[in-house]
């Protein structure tokens, strides 16, 4: 078959069973935009901003596993999708993103609309590559999706100069079915004597804890988890990233841990014998100050990331492989093994955590005529039957949606950790739902993010993605003004959002459904309205209480027993202690 | 503590730039770094001096590992290496008892002058990098005209070769 580079691209995205591509066209890209014009296979989906392709090819990745793509042109194209791609790097999503670049014979000439694309990606992928010859096109796009998909996942850029694309040159093009890099080269499975010492360490403890992350979902391994979880009757903890993974309402969960985990799961790492970390990295929300981190654990670390091991915390049992296959060898040891769980220690240590329980650390005051944040989550869970899939943006909106909304099932929770990019949430949102029409889709959001890319609302409309937005709306930039409130004195310096504009006309503007909600008593019949209209996207515009707070809160330089509590558990810890029952 | 890290790397535009720019967003120390193409002409070979507490070391090592264009590494500092810099210096010889200065100096150090002018001396110098250093302390320092250092380079003793 011989084809022009345009129609290899085209071809190649097929033949790769990719049925999305999210994009923007441009000049460079114009060969390419007409060869996607001639077919159906690849649905292409016009976004209003690059970095809105990059979030929701994400979401799309986060939501089914498969690669996300996008396709933008040349310079601010590239650029703008830049965000989106750390995004996806910081959180190892798969994807892969096509950029078109000047004609060969015109880059370095400062020629319009030219970026160095590989140069400005290169510190925020996985890798990337410029393609300089037609004949090695579909190859590396092969590399690029294989790349992308295995290991720890990651973007990887394709950046392709428009000459490759030129219509008029054909060459015989084959689907590349396998390919193999002489330097990458990802190792799945854990050292069999590695995981045997872990099996001794974990069958030892007396106070143990499981803390997972998003290498759990990443690697498909929820089933293995859980099993190894029940197995052991050990508590579990999971970060802002893998939450979902293990079930949000099994009793063995303890909730996340970290910056805005529970009392519970942040003591209980502070006072664990035996860490058993897989599929997470230490990273700084979670540890905390980490020369008092877990004082008194022996530290197993599973990750498919080598310079993931070892990084920020020592471990004492490092075992470099992929979180499923590792956990199949740990349980057929276990299973294997005449060592056995130490049953009176694992009673005493979940009583201990029981009473740290029961001082319910996400306790919140009502006040009269005002909307709590977490009640609007609370109200999102119940009307959702916990089964919706869940967007968010980035701040207080999205500490209380990992809260307050229980994740029974990996992929519903899709929100952007390591980097925190705000505007993450609605883009994503459409990928889900994309990938999931049938499902309901809510971004979390407040008024500060959704600002920074609500163009894509006009997105929603053109291609029939009803999601529903739940703005929780209090006029301020919250966890910004959290911080000022705890650590600047209450100096408020540019946090007050004083010419929002009207949401519902906004909404209403796109084509959209925009409702307005004030009072805590309307609440439940928004949500369930919201909801109810299943084919219209919803914009929930929930006024807040402007001064709530997100608690526990671990802040710089303190440890997991170090949290700053809530009001309300302050009290339940003072008449605690007066009975002296306080642990 | 000095470590020097041999690496064995795809021969392709944008290598050299994700090795360094590691270096650089990480806040890794090079000291030098020598790059070039060996026998296989898909492969260049680059010697990396840094320095670093082992826990840093081993990032480094497992970072650099990662690139997918690094297809092999080695940190020799544990191991029996050979460690060789070059340098060029152009000296002021400017008169005989100065000419004749330099000259001596240079044979004492086994250097070798490559290049003479009425008022210049420029010498070839290879050596590990603090039998360099030597030589420029020797050479008193209003005479030096110019130093160009090559930055070190490394191989294994013994039968013991990075090779794919």
């Amino acid at each position: 078959m011989e084809l022009s580079g345009s129609e290899i691209i085209i071809q190649f995205l097929k033949d790769e069973g990719v049925k999305h591509l999210f994009g923007y066209p441009g000049g460079a890209v114009l060969h390419i935009y007409d060869a996607l014009q001639k077919q159906d296979d690849v649905e292409h989906i016009l976004v209003r901003h690059e970095q809105g392709a990059t979030h929701a090819a994400d979401g799309y990745a986060r939501a089914t596993g498969k690669p996300g793509v996008c396709l933008v042109t040349s310079g601010p194209g590239a650029t703008n999708a830049i965000t989106g791609i750390a995004t996806a790097y910081m959180d190892s999503i798969p994807l892969v993103v096509l950029t078109g670049q000047v004609p060969s014979h015109a880059i370095g000439s400062d020629a319009f609309q030219e970026v160095d694309a590989v140069g400005v990606s290169r510190p925020c992928v996985k890798h990337n590559f410029l393609v300089k010859d037609l004949n090695k096109l579909a190859e590396t796009l092969k590399k690029a999706f294989y790349v992308a998909t295995t290991g720890r996942p990651g973007p990887v850029v394709v950046d392709i100069p428009k000459d490759i694309t030129a219509p008029h040159i054909k060459i015989p093009y084959q689907y590349p079915e396998k390919i193999e890099l002489r330097s990458y080269n990802p190792n799945f499975k854990g050292h069999p004597r590695q995981i045997k010492r872990a099996v001794e360490l974990i069958l030892n403890a007396k106070r143990p804890m499981i803390y997972t992350g998003g290498g759990i979902i990443l690697d498909n391994a929820s089933e293995e988890l859980r099993n190894f979880v029940r197995k052991l009757g050990y508590p579990i903890t999971q970060t802002l990233m893998g939450l979902g993974a293990f079930p949000g309402t099994d009793p063995h969960f303890i909730g996340m841990l970290g910056m805005h985990g529970t009392y519970e799961a942040n003591m209980a790492m502070h006072e664990c014998d035996v860490l058993i970390c897989i599929g997470a990295r230490f990273d700084d929300r979670i540890t905390g100050v980490t020369s008092k981190f877990c004082p008194y654990a022996q530290v197993i670390h599973i990750d498919i990331d080598p310079a993931s091991i070892s990084k920020t915390i020592n471990a004492d049992i490092p075992i470099v492989g992929g979180a499923k296959q590792v956990l199949v060898e740990l349980i057929k040891q276990l299973d294997q093994t005449e060592l056995k769980v130490d049953k009176k220690a694992l009673d005493a240590w979940w009583k201990t955590i029981k009473s740290w329980q029961s001082q319910n650390s996400f306790a919140y005051e009502q006040k009269k005529g005002l909307i709590q944040p977490q009640a609007a989550i609370e109200e999102l869970y119940k009307v959702t039957n916990g089964d919706a899939y869940i967007t968010s943006d980035v701040g207080q909106h999205q500490m209380y949606a990992a809260q307050f909304y229980h994740f029974d099932e990996p992929r519903r929770w899709i929100n952007s950790g390591g980097l925190g990019t705000m505007g993450f949430g609605l883009p994503a949102a459409m990928g889900v739902k994309l990938a999931f029409p049938d499902k309901d889709v809510a971004c979390v959001t407040g008024e500060g993010s959704i600002q920074m890319c609500i163009q894509e609302l006009s997105t929603c409309l053109q291609y029939d993605l009803p999601v529903k937005i739940i703005n929780l709306n209090n006029r301020y930039l919250g966890m910004v003004r959290q911080w000022q409130e705890f650590f600047y004195e209450k100096r408020y310096s540019h946090v007050y959002m004083d010419s929002l504009p009207d949401f519902v006309k906004l909404a209403e503007a796109y084509g959209h459904v925009g409702i307005l909600v004030e009072n805590p008593d309307d609440l439940h019949d928004a949500m369930v309205e919201a909801f109810k209209l299943k084919d219209r996207t919803v914009f929930l515009d929930i006024i807040t209480d402007q001064e709530a707070n997100v608690y526990p809160m671990i802040s710089a330089g303190k440890a997991h027993n170090e949290m700053d509590i809530s009001p309300l558990q302050q009290k339940v810890q003072a008449s605690l202690k007066a009975k002296g029952e306080l642990v | 503590m000095r470590h020097i890290i041999s690496l064995l790397v795809e021969n392709e535009a944008g290598a050299l730039s994700r090795i360094s720019g590691l270096f650089s967003a990480r806040g890794y120390n090079i000291e030098s770094l020598t790059v070039a193409t060996t026998e296989d002409h898909t492969l260049s070979r680059m010697t990396i001096i840094t320095t670093g507490s082992d826990r840093i070391i081993e990032q480094i090592t497992k970072q650099l590992n990662k690139l997918v264009d690094v297809v092999k590494l080695q940190d020799f500092t544990e191991g029996n290496f050979i460690e060789r810099e070059m340098m060029f210096v152009k000296v002021k010889a400017d008169g005989e008892s100065q000419r004749a200065e330099v000259k001596r100096l240079s044979d004492i150090f086994r250097a070798r002058i490559i290049d003479v002018t009425d008022t210049t001396f420029c010498i070839e110098l290879t050596g590990a990098g603090d039998k360099l250093d030597a030589y420029i302390k020797a050479m008193h320092e209003n005479n030096i005209v110019e130093v160009v250092r090559s930055g070190s380079m490394g191989i294994m003793r013994g039968e013991k070769a990075l090779t794919l």
